[in-house]
């Protein structure tokens, strides 16, 4: 059974939304408004409407083939939306390019893990720092005072990083030859040095048995805490997502077909109805 | 003494190879594509610094300055007009490009500078006081003469190796180009401008281009509109001979290439490049990575 956090009270915003009662006077991280894309005839994902809070861990659910990860793919401009808006801290995101959404503080992992796998561990984490490093490309072929001096910073940031989760002893191996546990972890201590305000994780917990799931809630919490992020997570696993996530948003067909609380969301019965099927006769 | 005279004349010749194999393998391995226009971007290098030296008469340095930096802008410039709108199509689409770039190029040299041969002065010599060329040193007695232009380019094509080598493991943009190299849309997703990253890698293949040119003319000394395409071939094989989109297969493949291919001359001048791509084969079929290419096992 999942261990019980500390969840606090959900409360509704302008948006039609729910955001946890601690962020309320905050402006929310980010809001989606009738956000959708179509593939040639297909509405993958329509209407989609979302607010998350500034220190949220928010959850997105539904049965495979909902569109879940292309919501993801759509927050972080992979795709380009065909209907409306994302507004990231308050900025409208429209024509940036991914790696501009990046700069702005969107940071994801994926759903099968891509590790530069012929990087070392404290490369791959570097990677995430580069666009924290100021250096001009001259500062770093004449290696002036300023290329060591960050480059330092960096490799004691990396470290410190990677320390979270317990992982400083293998900086110098090559990320591909982690196990499968640890370059999941790899994945979400990369995001994390790219300095989000949200990060996306796509299923963390795939693959993994339930102490490292267990494991893995206690580091999403801890996350949350020590950076003051918002967090959003697509999982199938429903321990970890009604154990550590405030607000759920259900996804069916490419539409939301229920937002709330792990209470609500347990005893909604269209939630039911799109996990089981109708019941008989009814 | 004529052995080792003909090893040092492969591996000069393998060097030219391995600084325009550098080229290829880098855009390989971050673009994942072949520019076949790499080798006439050096015949259009030769040609600026021929022009710069021997027409304008100013100091072959300034002329291999100029060849790089003209290389390097031609570059961008391919990478941006005509590879970058493809971002997204299907590998052969880019490859055919490739292709037209290359002829693009070798005719409009044509139009530009006629078809006839333009005997290009060798940068690496000097006149004397007594008015006398000195373009190489006899060692042992006079029964061995290494070509300044055999010693330099041996010299330049190692410091660019290193350099390269330090320049990807060790700073910010090679980096970035590594993470490219490797997944592209995971790097963007790291904020990594991928567009750029590319754009540099052509920048610095030019760059490596523009200095092959100069060196590569100098040892011939003859510049026609298809100089550049020969070499281009053979240093492609170089690539993957070595095994494409590796810095030191790179070098190692030209390397070997030039001494199979010096050695193979001596014996009959017209079967040397039969020779040379007959080894080819020989390593692909032994060893389809090249040689210190990566054998990527696909997972089941």
């Amino acid at each position: 059974m999942a261990k019980k956090y500390e969840k606090p009270k959900m409360v509704p915003v302008p948006s039609h939304s729910i955001i946890p009662e601690r962020d309320i006077d905050k402006s929310p991280i980010l809001e989606c408004q009738h956000l959708g894309i179509d593939f040639g005839g297909l509405r993958a994902v329509d209407d989609f409407n979302l607010t998350i809070g500034r220190t949220e861990i928010a959850g997105l659910i539904g049965p495979n083939g909902a569109g879940k990860t292309t919501v993801f793919n759509l927050l972080t401009k992979v795709y380009q939306p065909t209907r409306g808006t994302i507004m990231l801290d308050g900025i409208d995101t429209a024509g940036k390019t991914t790696a501009q959404i990046n700069r702005m503080g969107i940071a994801r992992t994926f759903q099968n893990i891509r590790l530069f796998t012929n990087l070392s561990v404290e490369d791959n984490v570097k990677i995430g720092l580069h666009n924290q490093e100021p250096y001009s490309m001259l500062t770093g072929i004449f290696r002036l005072p300023k290329y060591w001096r960050q480059e330092r910073a960096a490799h004691e940031r990396a470290l410190e990083l990677l320390s979270i989760f317990d992982m400083q002893d293998m900086a110098d191996a090559k990320a591909g030859s982690l196990p499968y546990g640890a370059q999941r972890r790899l994945e979400i201590v990369r995001a994390l040095a790219t300095n989000p305000s949200l990060m996306l994780l796509d299923e963390p917990a795939a693959g993994m048995n339930p102490s490292e799931t267990a494991e893995l809630m206690d580091n999403i919490i801890k996350i949350r805490d020590t950076f003051r992020i918002a967090i959003m997570l697509i999982e199938h696993d429903m321990n970890l997502v009604m154990g550590v996530c405030e607000g759920i948003c259900v996804l069916n067909f490419g539409q939301i077909i229920a937002k709330g609380t792990a209470e609500e969301i347990q005893s909604n019965p269209a939630v039911i109805e799109a996990y089981l099927g109708k019941k008989k006769g009814a | 003494m004529s052995i080792l005279s003909n090893l040092i004349n492969g591996i000069s010749l393998g060097s030219v190879y391995a600084i325009i194999a550098l080229g290829y393998t880098m855009v390989y391995g971050i673009a994942k594509m072949l520019n076949f226009a790499h080798g006439d971007v050096i015949m259009v290098g030769a040609y600026v610094s021929f022009f710069a030296v021997g027409s304008f008469g100013l100091p072959p340095v300034v002329g291999l300055l100029l060849s790089v930096a003209v290389c390097t802008v031609l570059g961008i410039v391919i990478e941006g007009l005509a590879y970058r709108p493809l971002r997204q199509a299907p590998s052969l689409a880019v490859l055919i490009t490739a292709i037209g770039v290359s002829y693009f190029l070798q005719n409009s040299a044509l139009l530009l500078w006629k078809s006839d041969t333009k005997i290009f002065p060798n940068f690496f010599a000097y006149t004397d006081a007594a008015g006398e060329t000195h373009n190489s040193i006899s060692l042992f007695g006079g029964q061995l003469t290494v070509t300044y232009v055999a010693i330099f380019t041996v010299v330049i094509c190692i410091i660019i190796m290193l350099g390269l080598t330090w320049f990807t493991g060790r700073t910010k943009l090679g980096k970035a180009m590594r993470a490219c190299s490797e997944d592209k849309g995971a790097a963007q997703l790291m904020g990594i401008n991928v567009n750029r990253t590319i754009s540099m890698t052509f920048a610095i293949g030019s760059a490596l281009a523009g200095v092959a040119a100069v060196l590569l003319c100098s040892a011939y000394q003859t510049l026609t509109p298809t100089t550049g395409s020969m070499p281009g071939i053979k240093a492609f094989t170089a690539a993957v001979f070595g095994g494409i989109g590796s810095i030191p297969g790179a070098f190692l493949g030209g390397i070997l290439l030039g001494v199979i291919e010096t050695f193979a001359k001596v014996f009959n001048t017209q079967i040397s490049d039969a020779v040379v791509f007959a080894v080819l084969i020989i390593i692909l079929l032994v060893k389809p990575s090249g040689l210190l290419g990566k054998t990527s096992r696909e997972k089941v």
